[in-house]
């Protein structure tokens, strides 16, 4: 069983290398996997624990806590509105009736052609370009009525294909830095570095000790 | 672990009053042991707190004035202040149980958990009066299966974290989880992968609410309809203590016993849901004679007669030994005692054996320093050379999982093959028969040749003696001859002579089985032959005038047309035998089969008469378990039919051929039993009922260890079903569990305990292990939880959960096999047998080795382990 | 013109990529910071009396200082940014990725961290672009990683995304995250991250913000940092404005130097109120904080002032409601986001704030009445005991007993809008 492209998996193992537990990856491999796949499948979390030696109940279980983590397929481009207060206030809700009719689907919904999934979000920190949208991430705001109907056109024709990626491409920039520092190298210095710390300090204290 | 706090005591007021507590233990369980009890959900004591549900709020002082503080999160500390009844503390539980009950179903009448639900009955004692709560309730699909066993209603859950915690963290099968965030929050597995854990039981046990509820119990009774005693689990050796539920006279439901030196409540669900066996409609109920190809019914009486008859004209051959005995596991030590009794003192053979092939020789058990449970578990190191634990004592494994992962003790594992202890294990190392000698002498030798075990346990702190190690010690491979563990552990015993030793074998009572001599050339007592004891001497009719044959010998004798009578009591040679193939034979050509059953085993199906025994719980008695600790079994249902106990069938037959065993209750018994014995010297039942009952008792006792500790209060919501039905007034043991329970001085027995030694040091045998044949492969024979078993068979929910035999390589003998997972091989044993298994790659097993996993092949009269081979090789094909 | 610390170079293009970092003496307070020793590093930041920017406002010089001294301790920095209308990381983050970095290693340097993580709110793909491309410049340009700059330092620098759950700003469920769990806060005590944190080690967790300031200190010393503001109130801080204003945004200010009213209304600021309308009330701090009444507009900017008038400035956002916007609903959608986002652990929060929100939406929608009041205020008190500023909890953290503070504000300050809502059945508001 495999879900991980050969590329993906090899980003999967640098990935669990950042950590000094595997499981601190679970997070990052579900993204990956999103990012290859769309949405997190079983095939996917099943690979994700197996990479990490847990049971896929506790790739499901952690994954389900997230919102942007989606084990149900999803459109290309995830819709959020958001109606948080700042945005309720510039009219988010008023925005989200709009869009879910302008997309023919009801909050949570996917358009039949597979494009759009429509959510409603909370705040996602945008809030000076009140009321805004989110598209896979790619914020867009203030967006009046007619703003958002451009914005459904302009990615149903492809012509903001440069800046939003399809759902699941999260960052587009992977880490390519050069190996990490064994660990053992870094105990083996802050040792050294909390030594002369106290040796420091214990002079320090020496040289006070006549003041007291 | 318990530890002992005596040292470390605070004082803390609580509601003003003043108690004493251990340093750091818990507020809420410190109140408890103070008579306080304050109200919770997710806390357990047998799991790490969570602080979760919020229910548990009282007031404590701190440096900021009085504020609410979870006690089920709180370690006592000196001077600390706590009130637990202010009006601040009653409106935040109030609170805690409004919150619970708007999204819970009310729907109580149709509850499992109705009349023993912690939620109900809290919301009496606590809960305000009505609901304000007009809202829609949460929704979800009601209830659905998370496994064969287990059902899940998430509308009824509370989402205490308790199963979850179970699972992951006692178990260490996390597969069921939260799922979502927030009020959506649902307890799940993932898709297509059940709990299916073998301790999913215990999750059920210990739900506040009715959410997991059990298959064999939905709809079954409600507490008010049950009654229940106090009882040991005989499905392994680990002597789980659990309490044994019944209404109208059929067993409903066992619940586990919180034992602190055994099983902590636990209990796997081979043992949980086996009571469904006993009350099958597939019991032998009455004698059962053969005629011809087929049984007839027929009277206590006349199979009484034929009994003697035959007896008596195997007995006027002259070699006592023409008679043999094989006992089971099913066996009480009450049991046992008897028909030893009966078989060496009345009819004088010495042909008696307890130990089907996959145990051990019973002066070898006898000559070995126990270790007990509580000993391994905090042992600086141990040495695992066992069958796989979780699979053959599967509650030790999660003593043993806890105590790694909490630290306190190392493993390494040494074997032919993969096991579950290995993901627990510092170290593991594969070993050949051939090496065993070498690694017994040099275990803790600077040179020796196994650097990574003398490693660890010289770090762990072992001595140069041993001592601080112990041995877990079973048949990890029943493709070598007993012989060989056997050498293995008599040489290791003498290079470190204060190592001890657990032996994890299998079968229920093997222990009671050895020390009361269900053995060749031993009496009751782990006496030799030859040095019975002075009561012995007096009680009995008379004594065996020279040794007897084991159940190898005893086969191989029948072969020979030497055995005229042989009584199976409780045991199944043809299906539990190794080397099922010589059974088979063997037992064919045997004059006259006895069997006492509870079933139509393979064995009785071919026996010449049946005789039916009571089952579990339709009879009294005790049993030891693996670390000769004697535990209480209470009969709670009447026997079915014309059964009767193991122990009286045994009288019947003495009687029969003009000899009284004299006693007429398992009591009486038992206290003959401690007469005889020295190793048993202070057992009585009023003793192990009165004062111990539920941690029974160690033996030998000495005249100090019969002052007993204080046992654990029960917590009623961490296990509900058993404090609801004590609730109804039932039964006495109620106040033996509860109660610090010490023994009176007129309790005590008279004089001393006998400093008579029992078996002497043995000098281990080593046998030549055969070359490996040109072009033949290692065997590796293992046993699982749900391997075929007659117990399995007649269990209307585990039956589906047997294994498939199936065969085990890495996935590069795969390879070389040409065969892929799911595939099938032909095995084809040295004597020419052949079988066709279904081949899975796993690759825990080593490479040249190809692991059997026993199903049901026996039947099909393949038996890849042949008795006569100290190591079995096989040849294995692409079929 | 007023000192800018953390958005100096916002508005500078390319402000985001090393080269322009460098032009603007990017990493020379790293390099000043490892040619001293720790503790004097430390000391600095201790001198600049810099408050957390986190929302909790405690000082970071102390919470280093609390750091317990195992061999093994870590650095987390918090860029989950999730309480509504706060956007400042968002800021930092995408356009001063390098300044955070530098930040992070100084003070990962100061309390020898084992490792340094920083993690990042998941919905900023930008910034998690942003933060990725100028780690990997940081480590070729040998800021990261081992014996940085030659001084004998190493470190590595993780950037780990979040995935959408409010409760991971929370520190512990930050941590429990990181883990690869499910974002359950622990239970202080014995959970202080300063002493067991991630993966049980000590732990500093410090806000984005926070971290961007250290560079500046350390080039310019804790006392020019601490001459800045007043009282406990020291340095500049980021206030994201929002809500009925003209010009919502971020606005890096001396702390202290200006008052809300002339934050709302300063023509450089927010700019003064929509269509010539009226602030009928003030969220400062975060939705958890509790609202201020247009009385209180002339409290400066500072962390103690804005407590002693019963609320917080916690994270420095501020959203200004108008006098036509509707108090209920905003109680209501406020509501709606706890519910949302609690964890689900405590039952006060899992059961109340859903319990919260169906009767707020009911009173919203007109269905709701004059009894409801009172039992909200009842449910609310049984999630923080006596409805006191700050808060008492029956729960795990702060978030339970964040709920009720818009209710109980809304009910005290706009007691007749909810009644208008109840008798007229309805929302007298246009929306
Ligand atoms: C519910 C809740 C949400 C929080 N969210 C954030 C957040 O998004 N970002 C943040 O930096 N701190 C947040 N905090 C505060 C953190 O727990 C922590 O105090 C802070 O990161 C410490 O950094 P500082 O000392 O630099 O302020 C939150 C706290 C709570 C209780
Ligand atoms: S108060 Fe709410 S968010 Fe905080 S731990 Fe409890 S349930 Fe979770
Ligand atoms: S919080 Fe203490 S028992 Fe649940």
């Amino acid at each position: 069983m495999s879900f991980f492209s050969s590329e993906n998996l090899e980003k999967a193992q640098v990935l669990i290398g950042l950590y000094p537990e595997k499981r601190s990856a679970l997070i990052p491999l579900c993204h990956l996997a999103q990012g290859q796949h769309g949405h997190l499948s079983n095939e996917a979390m099943e690979q994700i624990a197996e990479l990490l030696d847990i049971q896929p109940a506790e790739v499901l279980g952690t994954a389900s806590f997230y919102d942007m983590l989606h084990t149900e397929e999803v459109g290309k481009y995830l819709v959020g509105v958001c109606t948080n207060v700042a945005c309720m206030l510039g009219g988010g809700i008023e925005l989200l009736e709009h869009a879910s009719d302008v997309l023919g689907v009801p909050i949570g919904g996917t358009t039949e052609d597979g494009m759009f999934t429509l959510e409603e979000v909370e705040c996602v920190a945008h809030c000076d370009k009140a009321p805004c949208a989110q598209v896979n991430y790619r914020y867009f705001g203030p967006l009046a009525n007619g703003d958002f109907d451009q914005l459904v056109d302009d990615l149903r024709n492809d012509r903001l294909s440069e800046s939003v990626p399809p759902h699941g491409v999260l960052s587009q920039v992977f880490r390519d830095a050069p190996a990490m520092v064994p660990l053992e190298i870094i105990h083996r210095e802050r040792r050294a570095m909390d030594d002369e710390k106290k040796a420091r300090l214990a002079a320090l204290n020496k040289d006070a000790g006549g003041n007291q | 672990m318990s530890t002992d706090v005596s040292q470390n005591l605070v004082t803390i007021s609580i509601d003003g009053k003043e108690i004493q507590a251990g340093k750091g233990e818990l507020l809420i369980a410190a109140a408890e042991k103070a008579g306080v009890f304050i109200p919770r959900f997710c806390y357990h004591n047998r799991l790490p707190q969570v602080g979760m549900c919020r229910m548990c709020l009282v007031e404590v002082n701190g440096p900021r004035g009085f504020s609410l503080q979870p006690a089920c999160y709180l370690p006592v500390s000196d001077g600390m202040e706590v009130v637990t009844e202010s009006e601040k503390v009653k409106k935040a539980q109030d609170g805690v149980l409004e919150y619970l009950l708007i999204n819970h179903p009310l729907d109580c009448p149709v509850c499992d958990k109705g009349g023993e639900c912690p939620l109900q009955d809290q919301t009496m004692a606590y809960g305000p009066g009505e609901s304000r709560f007009v809202e829609e309730k949460r929704h979800w699909e009601k209830p659905i299966p998370i496994s064969d066993l287990v059902l899940l209603d998430r509308e009824r859950c509370i989402q205490c974290d308790r199963c979850t915690r179970f699972a992951d963290v006692v178990a260490g099968d996390a597969l069921i989880e939260f799922v979502g965030r927030g009020d959506h929050t649902e307890i799940n597995v993932f898709p297509d992968r059940p709990f299916s854990s073998y301790f999913s039981g215990n999750t059920v046990q210990i739900c506040p609410v009715g959410a997991l509820t059990a298959v064999p119990y939905r709809f079954k009774a409600r507490p008010w309809d049950l009654s229940q005693v106090e009882s040991s689990c005989t499905t392994c050796s680990m002597g789980c203590r659990i309490m044994v539920q019944s209404s109208q006279n059929e067993l409903t439901r066992y619940l586990g016993l919180d034992a602190d030196s055994i099983n902590h409540g636990w209990l796997c669900d081979k043992g949980r849901f086996g009571h469904e066996a006993i009350n099958s409609s597939d019991r032998i109920t009455a004698p059962l004679v053969r005629k011809g190809d087929s049984f007839v019914e027929t009277t206590w009486a006349s199979a009484l007669e034929l009994i003697s008859s035959k007896v008596s004209s195997a007995q006027a051959a002259g070699d006592p030994n023409r008679i043999g005995f094989i006992l089971g596991s099913r066996l009480t030590n009450e049991d046992i005692y008897a028909w030893v009794k009966l078989a060496k003192g009345v009819v004088g053979t010495d042909s008696v054996d307890s130990q089907l092939g996959d145990g051990l020789k019973g002066e070898v058990i006898a000559s070995l320093r126990r270790a007990t449970i509580n000993e391994a578990v905090s042992a600086k190191a141990i040495l695992a050379f066992t069958g796989d634990i979780k699979e053959e004592v599967p509650v030790l494994f999660l003593r043993l999982r806890e105590a790694v992962k909490s630290g306190w003790t190392k493993i390494a594992t040494i074997g032919t093959h993969g096991s579950s202890l290995d993901k627990l294990s510092e170290v593991t190392a594969s070993v050949s028969a051939g090496q065993l000698q070498l690694l017994a002498k040099e275990l803790m030798k600077e040179s020796s040749k196994f650097p990574e075990l003398t490693k660890l346990f010289t770090n762990q702190g072992v001595g140069a003696d041993g001592e601080g190690l112990v041995v877990l010690l079973g048949r990890e491979n029943l493709a070598w001859d007993q012989s060989v563990v056997e050498a293995f552990a008599l040489e290791l015993s003498r290079a470190l002579p204060r190592a001890k030793f657990l032996l994890t074998l299998h079968n229920a009572n093997f222990a009671g089985s050895v020390d009361l001599g269900a053995v060749p050339n031993m009496l009751p007592g782990r006496l030799p032959l030859g040095s019975a004891s002075q009561a012995t001497r007096q009680k009995w009719a008379g004594l065996p005038d020279r040794a007897g044959r084991g159940v190898k010998e005893m086969l191989v004798a029948a072969l020979q047309g030497e055995l005229d009578v042989l009584f199976l009591v409780g045991s199944d040679p043809r299906e539990d035998y190794v080397d099922s193939a010589l059974a088979n034979s063997a037992l064919d050509q045997v004059g006259f089969v006895v069997s006492v059953d509870t079933f139509l085993s393979q064995s009785s199906a071919k026996a010449d008469l049946v005789l039916p025994a009571s089952s579990f719980a339709e009879k009294s008695g005790t049993t030891t378990n693996l670390e000769g600790r004697v535990l209480t079994l209470n009969q709670k249902v009447a026997p079915k039919g014309l059964c009767r106990p193991d122990w009286a069938i045994a009288s019947e037959i003495a009687l029969e051929l003009g000899d009284d065993l004299g006693f007429d209750s398992a009591a009486g018994v038992l206290d003959e039993i401690a007469e005889v014995s020295p190793l048993h010297w202070g057992l009585s039942w009023n003793r192990l009922v009165k004062s111990s009952a539920i941690e029974g008792m160690m033996i030998p006792i000495s005249a100090t260890s019969l002052s007993i500790r204080p046992k654990a209060m029960l917590d009623e919501i961490s296990t509900p079903g058993i404090a609801s039905v004590w609730d109804q007034g039932l039964p006495s043991s109620k106040t033996a569990y509860v109660e610090n329970g010490s023994t009176s001085a007129d309790d005590k027995p008279a004089g001393e305990p006998s400093s008579q030694t029992v078996a002497g040091p043995l000098e281990p045998i080593w046998r030549l292990a055969p070359v490996q044949p040109l072009g033949f492969m290692n065997l590796a024979y293992s046993r699982k939880l749900y391997s075929q078993g007659e117990h399995l068979r007649n269990s209307a929910h585990l039956v589906h959960l047997v294994v498939e035999a199936k065969c085990q390589v890495s996935s590069k003998t795969a390879e070389k096999l040409g065969v892929s997972s799911g595939g099938s091989v032909l095995i084809t044993d040295k004597a020419g047998g052949e079988g066709q298994f279904e081949l899975e790659v796993d690759d825990s097993v080593p490479n040249d080795t190809v692991e059997l996993v026993r199903g049901s092949f026996s039947i099909s009269g393949f038996s890849p382990v042949r008795s006569d081979e100290t190591v079995n090789y096989v040849k294995v094909e692409r079929a | 013109m007023s000192t800018k610390i953390v958005t100096a170079r916002v508005g500078v293009p390319e402000s985001f990529l090393l080269s322009t970092y460098l032009g603007h003496g990017g990493y020379s307070a790293l390099r000043k910071a490892l040619s001293m020793t720790p503790e004097d590093v430390h000391a600095e930041v201790m001198a600049s009396g810099m408050l957390g920017r986190g929302g909790a406002g405690f000082e970071a010089g102390r919470k280093w200082s609390m750091l317990k001294q195992d061999p093994i301790r870590y650095l987390v920095v918090n860029g989950d940014e999730s309480e509504p209308s706060t956007f400042k990381d968002h800021l930092l983050v995408e356009n001063d990725p390098h300044q955070l970095i530098e930040g992070t290693l100084i003070t990962a340097y100061a309390i020898g961290a084992t490792r340094a993580f920083i993690y990042l709110r998941g919905e900023f793909a930008l910034g998690l672009e942003r933060v990725q491309t100028a780690i990997n410049e940081a480590y070729a340009y040998g800021a990261i990683g081992a014996n940085i700059f030659g001084s004998g330092f190493s470190i590595d620098l993780v950037l780990q995304p979040g995935a959408g759950a409010y409760i991971c700003g929370e520190e512990t469920a930050l941590i429990e995250s990181l883990e690869g769990k499910r974002g359950f806060p622990r239970i202080k005590p014995p959970y202080f991250p300063a002493v067991i944190g991630l993966y049980g080690a000590p732990t500093i967790v410090n806000n984005v913000e926070t971290m961007s300031n250290v560079p500046w200190i350390i080039t310019n010393g804790g006392k020019a940092f601490a001459a800045l503001g007043k009282g406990r109130s020291t340095g500049t801080r980021l206030f994201a404005l929002s809500g009925d204003v003209v010009k919502p945004g971020n606005y890096e200010l001396e702390m202290t130097s200006k008052t809300f009213r002339e934050l709302i209304y300063d023509p450089d600021l927010g700019g003064g109120l929509r269509d010539g309308r009226s602030v009928k009330a003030v969220i400062p701090g975060g939705v958890s904080a509790p609202w201020i009444g247009p009385d209180n507009l002339d409290l400066p900017l500072g962390q103690d002032e804005v407590a002693q008038a019963g609320s917080m400035l916690g994270s420095g956002s501020i959203i200004v409601l108008d006098d036509h916007s509707c108090a209920v609903r905003a109680v209501w959608r406020i509501t709606k986001f706890f519910s949302r986002e609690s964890c689900g652990q405590c039952t006060p929060c899992r059961e109340g704030s859903g319990w919260i929100e169906k009767i707020m939406h009911r009173i919203e929608l007109g269905s709701g009445t004059e009894s409801d009041l009172d039992l909200l205020l009842d449910v609310c008190d049984n999630i923080a005991p006596g409805l006191t500023w700050p808060p008492q909890q029956t729960t795990i953290c702060v978030l339970g007993p964040s709920i009720p503070s818009s209710v109980v504000s809304g009910i005290k300050m706009f007691r007749d809008e909810f009644m208008v809502h109840i008798k007229e059945e309805g929302c007298p508001f246009v929306h």
